[in-house]
């Protein structure tokens, strides 16, 4: 049965705390960095005030946020953190052991980019840096979405198909900052949504010794890596049903992605995050001239969801691939490479153009969505030539 | 999950590994020998030991067993013959011997 | 209100332009609107210009970048005409609210030529007559709210009685100071409205 939804406003930080706050998780190490800084601090005063019981570890830099948190994930404690840019690229190396430890620690990332030029702005290039670190990532367009996928983070986490970590991004300032309208949920559901942390093995049970993280030698060490890898294989059926279930309780509905107006679009916009909204927008204006346009937001980044994202792409004439990170690999953004090489595995055929946008705060307009999907336009129905790696809003001589 | 780490060998297929190579039991480096890796072997001289308890700590492999306040005799199945007892006895006590045989014990037990 | 509402702030660094426009999302909220409140993130420094930005809607809010096409502007600070240019892609419909205590005649020269209404509000004197500092957030709050007319008279003095009681629990002596400046900025800036 769908909860009756509690009307408020606030910041997507705070959307954060809040899901925190109702989770009620047993360990936060964290170490303060624009913008997700507030979130530890409201953590701190929800400790202050008696609303939590969470033990808050004050460490010294995010490389000992994340060590901190293993070990009292490896312990048996329900263990979280929040992180940004510079944060998340010092915690690097514990990135790889929580995962290959396979220990189900929830991040929440503020996405910022990362230096240099040094800059405290928006983009994905401290979340697409950690894409391989074996991290389930999910991201979202506002403050609600950042709230909810929060709430399921734990479940997807903690399923023993999966057990792996989860990052939840949102954009840093776009949507940690902002003020916008939000249905929370009361605290009690979401407590029985996400239950009790009970893991099977941990180090403080008494008579049940474990060892966590022992070195490989070489034959073991590929084969824990192939077990790794179908446990982020597994996530995927977990988060569907996790987001099934999260639907029943809010009546807010999730998937890998969101599609919307594709039913009959000959032209897509693939993009993640923010700008999703903007790209909705625009779409719907362009709607109105009769363009057949729609958007596809994704949600959930790792794992991929290829086959699923070919299929919604297939009776498409041409997509734009919306890369709010620049890979400096010549061709195209991380997003752009996937999906078309996703595209290919799947013999889906159309034309892709690679779009790189909003690097560092750069802002992202309505005017942007409309001049891309024009290109798209001119590109299949009068066979213009155009580059299929771009920039969108960048000064230039051209 | 809970699996018998004596099972897993370097055959065993990756869908029979625990998760993150986890291992379900403690004290595992007892079952492991290293005392064959000996290319050298410390003896133990009962008669010079003053029981100073010097080179007990200083074992990298905790090797050297105590009995209450005293040291006992090396516990040859793990020592690696590494000599940092032999470094830190004051008194003389430890004899290092070329090879990995164990000395063959003189009578005065302790 | 079928459109929605694009509202920009401008200010000065630790002048309090983000937190008005953060209060204005807040009232519209409480009067049932969807709302946007947010302010443009830079290296923050004390006095630096900066801006800010609300968007009011009765629909919900997806568009996530700035506002160049606002249908109002706010100015917080009148030295800010002379270095930025304030009405860059204002509505010649809407209207430019400045807190000065000059006239709006006087003002209209330094406006790039904008052919829309000028509102002007002595927020600070009002501030500091009604509650003897200078906090220019409130009065400026309620002249965009007069000028705007983003919801009804009763209902905003009401809600801010309300968010006055709850903010200043523990000093209810300027509860009264704070309703009064509010009421009269919103009054000075409706005739001012009313007059053009």
């Amino acid at each position: 049965m769908s909860q009756e939804p509690i009307r408020e406003r606030m910041s997507g930080n705070e959307a954060v705390a809040e899901a925190i706050r109702q989770v009620n998780p047993d360990v936060m190490p964290a170490f303060p960095i624009t913008p997700s800084t507030e979130i530890p601090q409201m953590v701190s005063s929800f400790i202050a005030g008696g609303k939590v019981d969470t033990e808050f570890i004050p460490v010294e830099s995010e490389h000992s946020a994340m060590s901190a948190a293993i070990g009292s994930e490896s312990a048996g404690a329900r263990t979280m953190t929040a992180t940004s840019s510079a944060g998340l690229a010092l915690m690097w190396e514990e990135l790889l052991l929580a995962a290959s430890n396979r220990l189900p620690i929830v991040l929440t990332l503020v996405n910022r980019t990362l230096s240099g030029p040094i800059n405290i702005n928006c983009d994905h290039s401290d979340g697409m840096g950690a894409r391989d670190t074996g991290w389930i990532q999910i991201y979202a367009e506002n403050n609600q979405e950042v709230y909810d996928n929060y709430i399921q983070a734990f479940p997807i986490a903690e399923d023993a198909r999966v057990h792996l970590p989860v990052m939840i991004c949102q954009d840093g300032f776009i949507t940690s900052h902002a003020v916008e309208n939000i249905n929370l949920l009361p605290d009690q559901p979401v407590k029985d949504f996400v239950g009790t942390y009970e893991p099977e093995e941990f180090l403080l049970n008494p008579g049940k010794p474990i060892a966590v993280g022992p070195y490989s030698i070489s034959a073991y060490a590929m084969e824990a890596k192939r077990a790794q890898a179908e446990a982020m294989e597994n996530a995927a059926e977990v988060i569907l049903e996790v987001a099934k279930r999260f639907e029943e309780m809010s009546g807010r509905s999730y998937g890998f992605f969101e599609s919307y107006r594709m039913e009959d679009a000959d032209y897509c916009m693939l993009i993640m995050g923010s700008a999703a909204g903007t790209a909705k927008q625009a779409v719907d204006e362009m709607r109105e001239e009769g363009k057949k346009v729609g958007v596809l937001k994704l949600r959930v980044f790792r794992p991929f969801p290829e086959k699923q994202i070919a299929e919604a792409l297939k009776n498409c004439k041409a997509v734009a691939i919306m890369d709010r990170c620049e890979s400096y690999n010549g061709n195209c953004g991380p997003l752009g490479s996937e999906v078309t090489a996703g595209l290919y595995r799947n013999k889906v055929n159309l034309e892709a153009v690679c779009y790189t946008y909003g690097l560092a705060g750069r802002d992202f307009t309505t005017t942007h969505v409309k001049e891309i999907f024009g290109a798209l336009q001119s590109l299949v129905e009068e066979g213009k030539k155009i580059p299929h790696n771009q920039y969108i809003g960048l000064r230039t001589k051209k | 999950m809970r699996t018998d780490v004596k099972k897993i060998n370097e055959q065993t297929p990756y869908e029979d590994l625990t998760e993150g190579l986890m291992m379900f039991a403690g004290g595992t480096a007892k079952e492991f020998k290293t005392g064959e890796w000996r290319t050298n072997t410390p003896v133990f001289l009962q008669e010079k030991c003053r029981q100073c308890l010097l080179c007990v700590p200083v074992c990298p492999d905790g090797s050297i067993p105590m009995d209450g306040e005293k040291r006992l005799d090396f516990d040859y199945d793990h020592c690696k013959g590494c000599g940092i007892c032999y470094k830190n006895c004051p008194f003389g006590a430890i004899e290092m011997r070329e090879g990995c045989e164990v000395p063959a014990k003189e009578g005065k037990e302790a | 209100m079928d459109q929605t509402l694009e509202i920009r702030w401008h200010g000065r660094g630790g002048q309090g332009a983000k937190t008005a426009a953060l209060l204005l999302a807040d009232v519209a909220f409480m009067t049932g609107k969807n709302v946007q409140g947010f302010p443009e993130y830079g290296p923050e420094r004390m006095g630096a210009p900066i801006t800010a930005f609300n968007r009011i809607s009765a629909f919900p809010i997806r568009v996530h970048s700035n506002i160049y096409e606002p249908d109002y502007v706010a100015v917080v600070d009148e030295t800010l005409l002379a270095s930025v240019h304030v009405t860059d892609g204002l509505s010649p419909e809407g209207a430019i609210i400045i807190n000065t205590p000059k006239s709006a005649e006087e003002i209209r020269g330094k406006l790039q030529g904008y052919t829309g209404r000028v509102i002007t509000i002595d927020a600070r004197g009002i501030s500091e007559e009604t509650l003897g500092k200078n906090f220019p957030n409130t009065p400026m709050l309620a002249a965009v709210v007069a000028v705007t007319g983003v919801m009804e008279k009763d209902a905003f003095f009401a809600q801010m009685q309300d968010s006055f009681a709850h903010k200043f629990a523990k000093k209810p002596q300027v509860i009264e100071g704070n309703m009064k400046a509010l009421k009269m900025a919103y009054y000075v800036a409706e005739k001012a409205t009313e007059k053009q």
